[in-house]
């Protein structure tokens, strides 16, 4: 059975409610916005890349709980990494939350994990994915708005 | 627990609720190992028995097309199919069973207005359709079409902040330019009637016609489009106890007449040669292609369900599941709800907000629960910015819903504040 508890860990509620890198980044290298107009999520990610590495990063926006936490759990993630580290724990990340209750869970998401339970609640995963989604728009440059449908 | 096996409220029910339930197989099972609260009929509603059952028997026993075999299986469905349009008629209190044309969906009727009516028909470069903002997407869409191909001047009458329609400002938008008038009956997110008797009694003053949105409300309260003095009306099977994909197209003859078809095919025909043809009467004009015919027929049996419990008694009933909520919601603190607090002015439709929880994780605790309601911007995204909301939590209730289901979403919304306390 789906518990509650499974989606709304501690650690979730936590960063839902007090979310780090919580802020806008003034000058920021680069900076896209997400949004899924289904529940009417918004997300900015503002990222300061120095020489291919993501140097600081930070979000602003309104949402969902697992949104909200998610994207901090990210900015906190990938502070300090490269661009192809980023793209390849969304990877991971991605398999982790369409992946099959139960399965083992890799060891590099690290923190992440704790938002392993989503995959019990498909229709949550957009709003797991949509800052990452956010996060890879930005570093690809991409201006235009990131919608999930 | 078996649902037979709970107490009754003590509260006088002027359904049987319990006989209600067991017609409907769904309530039967859990969900996350949970009693089943079914708490989004807004959306779609449950299916008794007897229009399952009506839709399976027309494929074992009868299943051929209408109109066209010569033999006697394609007599009975066509019968039948027909059957249910009168049962439809009767129901709306239409004139005449030609009056109502099967579509689809709301959606699918909206449109051939706008469409054979409004873009390929009457409307003129800077003619004016007025709307409203609590519309559902489906009345509004279509008429930017109109706009966009026609010229159409679009305009709306605004909310009040209690939810209901700002009537004084609809006497202003209303002139002469005013061709068309639309709106809905119920709001399928704050719940708001709307006085569609009045409204389409000033837009016929100055020579406009009504359109009238019934998706929430003629599976939920009398409908009379004579007495309404409508002059299109628009609903839909699936969230009035029917199948999915079957809907009603209600127009005045003379108006259907003047209406052009949206579909070209068969069925809608009377004679076609290379280059041209003859439509065929109304209603048969918009049914183009093999019609939804189980559709229709467990429409049909849905309407005779509804009509035997009648249709002043599941309105009572909904008031009544209305008003208890809206009391318990009253003293939840950190619980705003959206919409008229006079039952008489509302249905049971019940928008909500918790303090500090967005509408997405409301959903999925109650879903833990086994509760189900909806979260989201309701297909209504311009009334949601009206109130600057960008989503809301929403219940809504029909004859199989009591006071026990009150009870349990009263219940999941503590637990959610519990979550985010
Ligand atoms: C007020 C209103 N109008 C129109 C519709 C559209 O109905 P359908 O999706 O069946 O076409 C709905 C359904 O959500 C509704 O609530």
């Amino acid at each position: 059975m789906a518990d509650l508890r499974e989606l709304y860990q501690d650690t979730i509620l936590d960063h839902s409610k007090k979310p780090r890198n919580f802020r806008e980044i003034p000058g920021a290298t680069a900076k896209a916005v997400g949004h899924n107009p289904l529940c009417g999520d918004r997300v900015t990610v503002y990222l300061r890349l120095d020489a291919g590495n993501i140097a600081d990063i930070a979000f602003i926006g309104q949402g969902c709980a697992i949104s909200k936490a998610s994207a901090s759990l990210m900015t906190d993630a990938v502070k300090g990494k490269s661009k192809s580290e980023a793209t390849r724990l969304f990877e991971r990340f991605r398999k982790m939350v369409t992946g099959r209750p139960g399965d083992p869970i890799d060891a590099s998401l690290g923190k992440l994990a704790v938002l392993s339970g989503v995959c019990e609640f498909p229709v949550r995963v957009k709003c797991a994915s949509l800052p990452w989604h956010t996060l890879e728009a930005a570093l690809e440059a991409k201006q235009e708005t990131v919608s999930l449908e | 627990m078996a649902r037979k096996d709970r107490m009754a409220k003590p509260a006088k029910m002027l359904l049987n609720v319990p006989a209600i339930q067991a017609d409907f197989p769904i309530l039967k099972r859990t969900v996350r190992d949970k009693r089943l609260v079914y708490l989004d009929s807004a959306a779609t509603s449950q299916k008794p028995k007897q229009v399952i059952e009506a839709t399976s028997d027309y494929y074992s026993r009868y299943n051929a097309n209408v109109h066209r075999a010569i033999y006697e299986l394609g007599e009975e469905s066509t019968r039948e199919y027909e059957g249910a349009r009168e049962k439809v008629a009767d129901f709306i209190h239409a004139k005449a069973a030609s009056e109502i044309a099967f579509t689809k969906s709301t959606t699918e009727s909206i449109n051939v207005i706008a469409y054979g009516y409004g873009l390929k028909g009457k409307i003129q470069k800077g003619d004016e359709i007025l709307g409203t903002v609590m519309e559902h997407h489906s009345n509004h869409v279509p008429w930017h079409f109109v706009k966009d191909h026609k010229g159409a001047v679009l305009k709306y009458v605004d909310v009040a902040d209690d939810g209901t329609l700002k009537m004084e400002q609809y006497d202003d938008l209303l002139t002469r330019h005013t061709k068309i008038v639309t709106v809905t009956l119920c709001s399928n997110v704050l719940g708001t009637i709307n006085p569609v008797k009045e409204i389409a009694k000033r837009a016929h003053e100055v020579g406009a016609l009504c359109v009238v949105d019934a998706a929430q409300a003629a599976p939920h309260m009398p409908v009379d489009v004579q007495s309404l003095d409508a002059d299109f009306l628009a609903f839909s099977g699936h969230k009035m106890l029917g199948p999915t994909g079957i809907g009603v197209l209600y127009g005045k003859a003379e108006l259907l007449e003047e209406t052009e078809p949206l579909l070209g095919g068969g069925e809608m025909i009377r004679e076609v040669h290379l280059g041209w043809a003859k439509w065929n009467d109304v209603p048969y004009k918009f049914e183009g292609g093999t019609p939804n015919i189980a559709g229709a027929i467990g429409l049909g049996v849905a309407v005779d369900y509804l009509t035997k419990l009648g249709m002043d008694a599941v309105r009572a009933h909904e008031m009544e599941v209305t008003q208890y909520a809206l009391e318990k919601f009253d003293r939840l603190k950190g619980v705003t709800t959206y919409g008229p607090k006079d039952v008489k002015r509302r249905a049971g439709v019940v928008s909500f907000t918790i303090e500090g929880a967005h509408p997405h994780d409301i959903a999925s605790i109650l879903d833990v629960e086994g509760i189900c309601i909806r979260s989201g911007h309701h297909c209504a995204q311009p009334l949601m910015e009206r109130f600057d909301l960008p989503a809301t939590a929403r219940a809504s209730f029909y004859i199989y819903n009591d006071l026990d289901d009150v009870d349990a979403l009263i219940a999941g919304i503590k637990r959610v504040q519990e979550v985010f306390a």
